[in-house]
């Protein structure tokens, strides 16, 4: 092998850096997910499973039917029940931005429009 | 194998791998409907065959009802003041004299011409606003509101240009800079979106008459024009009304009864 003692030396170091990120954070503690405040009320709109993955395309939906087609209520196909299409009067009756919504969006870096127009009642339980 | 049977064997083939994701895909999409919740597609009690209208009598209006009006919209709404040309309007006071240009006479001869009265959009039966939006962010619900979509405007103020009452205002500047109180029931506006009357769509589907009609003392009748045994159906036909410049034919459903 040619320049052998260099190419050994320069894979060392490119490992090193490589891992960087790994024994760096050895010994530190396992990352936390972010921790809500749930709702004292339990009856959400649907599943927490269908809640927690589709969120915003059921947001997405909502939006769409209430202001372009006029759909008001929306029926929880599972219980029966119906609720009325809104983000302010319905989802943040129970929820609370601050301790809801805004934790994972900051955990996760996710920046959703929402808030540049909607208000959230401030100190809703 | 027969060449015949070859290519018939063929074609059905082709024929399958190019339906059978489509049939795939529609017998999925009908399941995923049926095991989640779904938007209701049944219009509510109050805009079934509706055509909301408005009347604006000018001899009960006085400058204080109409202060009380604008300030009622408002706060409702979060709509900012901005002391200058960039202001936000949704309803305002105007001179009859620009309410109907060419409909007062000469302004030297009537004594009424510079007296104020109320603007708004006139929700048109024919909306110009309507034609020219590029996104389909305005358009006209089936009940006649000429509506407003924030979500989808992009701020090129085509509508602006095409309304021939100014019903329309832009944003130039984040509206939350401007407000003191905001109210959580009611969204604010970003910057950079066209914004108007929107006939308070919000109050009437909760049965509630819009927030300008409420503090009005009586002075502005609001309801279904295609219903003959309505109030406003019945002031109508009693009282002369005049519409906002109708040699546009935009054919305005704000009426202004003299």
């Amino acid at each position: 092998m040619y320049d052998g003692g260099r190419i050994l030396v320069g894979l060392a170091i490119f490992v090193a850096f490589f891992t960087f990120p790994f024994w760096y954070n050895l010994g530190n503690a396992a990352y936390q997910g972010p921790k809500l405040e749930l709702p004292k009320e339990k009856n959400c709109v649907n599943t927490k499973q269908f809640m927690l993955e589709k969120h915003m395309q059921l947001l997405n939906e909502w939006r769409d039917e209430y202001v372009r087609k006029h759909v008001i209520s929306y029926k929880n196909q599972l219980t029966g029940q119906k609720f009325k299409i809104s983000l302010t009067k319905t989802c943040l009756k129970c929820h609370q931005k601050e301790k809801f919504c805004d934790k994972c969006h900051s955990s996760f870096a996710v920046q959703p429009y929402c808030w540049d127009c909607h208000v959230a009642p401030k100190g809703a339980k | 194998m027969k060449r015949r049977q070859f290519l018939t064997t063929l074609g059905l083939a082709g024929a399958g791998l190019t339906l059978a994701p489509v049939l795939l895909r529609a017998t999925q999409g009908e399941e995923a409907k049926a095991e989640h919740g779904q938007a209701e597609h049944s219009k509510t009690e109050h805009s079934k065959g509706k055509r909301w209208g408005m009347a604006i009598d000018t001899k009960k209006l006085t400058p204080e009802i109409m202060e009380k009006c604008i300030a009622a919209c408002n706060r409702a709404h979060n709509i900012p003041h901005i002391p200058n040309k960039k202001e936000i309007k949704w309803v305002w006071m105007e001179t009859f004299h620009h309410l109907f240009p060419g409909q007062m006479y000469d302004k030297h001869y009537s004594s009424f011409s510079e007296d104020k009265s109320l603007a708004l959009c006139n929700h048109c039966e024919h909306p110009p606003c309507v034609r020219v939006c590029p996104t389909q962010a305005t358009f006209k619900r089936d009940d006649g509101i000429v509506m407003m979509d924030f979500h989808r405007c992009i701020g090129c103020r085509y509508c602006m240009a095409a309304c021939p009452f100014g019903s329309r205002s832009f944003n130039f500047y984040d509206p939350r800079k401007f407000l003191k109180t905001e109210n959580p029931e009611f969204p604010t506006r970003t910057k950079g979106v066209v914004e108007k009357c929107l006939f308070c769509y919000e109050r009437l589907d909760e049965g509630k008459l819009p927030y300008c009609v409420e503090v009005a003392e009586g002075a502005i009748y609001f309801g279904d024009l295609n219903d003959p045994n309505s109030e406003i159906r019945k002031v109508l036909a009693k009282r002369f009304a005049l519409t906002r410049k109708p040699e546009l034919g935009t054919v305005p459903c704000v009426y202004y009864l003299i």
